[in-house]
């Protein structure tokens, strides 16, 4: 199965109904998966912590919510996080684009990438990083995980996870 | 009229209806006022009431009102565009525009110069906006709870503040009981 399928097919096992986005280069194919899939309501946002407070809307409305973005995002989102998604204790399945790693083209995605980890284990957010494509077996887990504990949960997925940029 | 006048004028017809209230006094004003499980208090984020209401009225059939304010609907201006092209017909974004940012000791807020929000949002594609003096709310929340259409409504009202205590009410514990009420 195509890694983009596989990350919709166990968000829908997870019953993961609401799903909102923040585009990113690599994430493009995910994101066109979603959109495809009938058992989910994608709803692109504008910014990050608009996308988390539609989540926890969908959360309070008995719709477990997801949101994908670009790790950029983290300095966004610190106190959505904060005093929003971890005081009122719910669960949020991260999906993050990890830019400024390994294969990445543009120098200025490393000066958030070299901060992304530190902040996320500021935060308490179990952080998990997908590397190798076969690292998406472990999805499943992961979001079972996230709705056992009602935590947001990081899941970091890199230029060599997603296959690189093309020819560079 | 000011905020907690407005809000005083609302609990009738809202007392029994799932609310998102803004973060800081607005919170402290309806919860004084009318403390209902029905009410999600937001008490960090400013901001995001509109997208709380919003993802809540999206997930669930039930009529939903958020009250949010020019303040807080200028931080997440991107929340407009969002509600405009995702309709949820149960839903009331009612922002309270006060010209001021209340919380913080009223610093002027640029809805109250030359913004207009109910321009804005008819701009970003919403389709059912309506502005109204602060006298006039009750009324067109009751025309919007009453009809089928989502629908946004900017009540100009003055600056002000009631004096009352803080939230201490857990924050689990209200997420907790306004899931109940949602579910109920």
């Amino acid at each position: 199965m195509d890694v983009n399928d596989k990350i919709v097919a166990d968000m829908v096992k997870n019953k993961i109904e609401f799903v909102t986005t923040v585009p990113c280069k690599q994430l493009a194919g995910v994101i066109d998966a979603v959109e495809e899939s009938p058992d989910i309501f994608h709803i692109p946002s504008n910014k990050e912590d608009e996308g988390m407070g539609l989540c926890a809307g969908a959360f309070m409305g008995g719709k477990r919510p997801a949101i994908i973005m670009q790790n950029t995002a983290i300095g966004v989102t610190i106190n959505t996080l904060a005093t929003l998604i971890q005081y009122y204790r719910m669960p949020l399945p991260m999906l993050i684009s990890y830019r400024g790693e390994l294969r990445e083209p543009v120098a200025c995605q490393v000066e958030m990438a070299v901060h992304t980890k530190a902040l996320l284990a500021q935060l308490n957010i179990p952080t998990y990083h997908f590397h190798k494509q076969s690292d998406v077996e472990e999805l499943d887990n992961i979001l079972q995980y996230t709705f056992m504990c009602n935590k947001p949960v990081a899941i970091l997925t890199d230029a060599s996870f997603w296959g690189g940029y093309g020819d560079q | 009229m000011i905020r907690s006048e407005v809000l005083k004028t609302l609990v009738p017809m809202i007392s029994d209806e799932l609310v998102v209230c803004n973060i800081g006094i607005p919170s402290q004003e309806l919860h004084a006022l009318d403390d209902q499980p029905s009410n999600f208090y937001m008490l960090g984020t400013m901001g995001l009431a509109s997208s709380i209401g919003l993802g809540l009225a999206l997930a669930q059939p039930k009529k939903v009102i958020a009250i949010d304010g020019d303040g807080s609907v200028l931080t997440n201006f991107g929340t407009l565009p969002t509600i405009a092209n995702n309709v949820a017909d149960n839903f009331i974004l009612l922002i309270i525009d006060n010209g001021s940012y209340g919380s913080t000791g009223d610093q002027p807020t640029y809805a109250g110069k030359k913004t207009s929000l109910a321009a804005v949002a008819t701009a970003c594609g919403c389709e059912n906006v309506v502005e109204c003096r602060a006298e006039d709310t009750a009324a067109e929340v009751r025309k919007a709870l009453d009809g089928d259409q989502m629908t946004i409504i900017v009540s100009k009202c003055e600056s002000g503040n009631a004096k009352n205590p803080v939230i201490t009410m857990d924050p689990v514990v209200i997420r907790d009981r306004f899931m109940k009420a949602v579910a109920s």
